[in-house]
């Protein structure tokens, strides 16, 4: 009989998701801020599989299956962002844009 | 299996707390793929299989590349590495981790006390997932296809070297508009 049960799933979950979000508070650097929200987003797939292995349905796999498109989309349009951050300030310092002059 | 899972659930957390302290962006990318590893042993165990290989191979395989890729094209020096140091050291990061852990707490205080669910523990095939995907969130598939159109596009469009004008009058005024 499998022993795990949801809400040790939600938190290990949960958990990496505040890992996530502490780490996008406290970090300048954009790369590392971009990393940190695909932690976060990874704790909601997480959650999002477990609760759809609580009644064995495929939802939850499929929800996770989006939320990888949607991470996938992010992190290219993210990354061009960084590349042109770089360009203009020569730092990954997100405090360098902070006045938005175009 | 139930350890295996643990083992699993203690080296994702550990992993993924060296992510958010690393200086160096390419060790955090490699404790990264070791978080994201982990966590598709978790979705393994927990009877996921089909997203589990997805997890390897479009987050550890895909994205991480990218960002590795970026990193590559970025040219980080030993500057990069003293500086993010510069910033770790101070002492901004207290409040805003304390105010998150007491979140956290909480969290878990209240998913703690609920009943206990106990997990199906039943493996759902990639057969049952594509079936579903394709009839019941079809316009799911369609919205995301949607939206990795426009990512292509932004992408594209943002990533794109600017075309420099360089002309002996217009020099003087460009360089100061840097």
């Amino acid at each position: 009989m499998n022993m795990i049960s949801l809400n040790t799933g939600l938190i290990i979950a949960g958990i990496l998701f505040s890992i996530g979000f502490i780490g996008l508070m406290i970090r300048r650097n954009m790369i590392f801020m971009l990393l940190s929200i695909e932690i976060m987003m990874n704790a909601a797939g997480l959650a999002f599989i477990f609760a759809g292995s609580r009644w064995a349905a495929p939802d939850g796999q499929i929800m996770f299956i989006f939320i990888l498109t949607m991470a996938a989309a992010e992190v290219s349009v993210g990354l061009a962002l960084v590349m042109q951050l770089y360009q203009k300030f020569k730092t990954l310092d997100t405090d360098a844009a902070s006045n938005m002059r175009g | 299996m139930t350890v295996f899972f643990y083992i699993a659930a203690l080296i994702a957390i550990f992993s993924t707390i060296m992510v958010i302290t690393r200086t160096n962006v390419i060790h955090a990318l490699l404790y990264m793929v070791v978080s994201l590893l982990s966590t598709a042993v978790m979705f393994f165990i927990i009877g996921a299989p089909f997203v589990a290989a997805l997890e390897i191979m479009i987050y550890a395989g895909a994205i991480i590349v990218l960002f590795v890729f970026v990193i590559m094209m970025l040219n980080l020096g030993k500057t990069a590495i003293d500086q993010e140091k510069k910033w770790l050291a101070g002492s901004g990061w207290i409040v805003p981790s304390v105010l998150a852990l007491i979140l956290l707490v909480e969290f878990i205080y209240i998913v703690w006390a609920a009943p206990v669910n106990p997990t199906a523990g039943i493996s759902i095939s990639p057969r049952l997932v594509g079936r579903s995907m394709f009839s019941t969130y079809l316009i799911g598939v369609e919205l995301s296809a949607v939206l990795l159109l426009a990512g292509i596009i932004g992408a594209f469009h943002l990533a794109r070297k600017k075309k420099h004008v360089v002309h002996r009058f217009l020099q003087e005024t460009e360089g100061a508009e840097q």
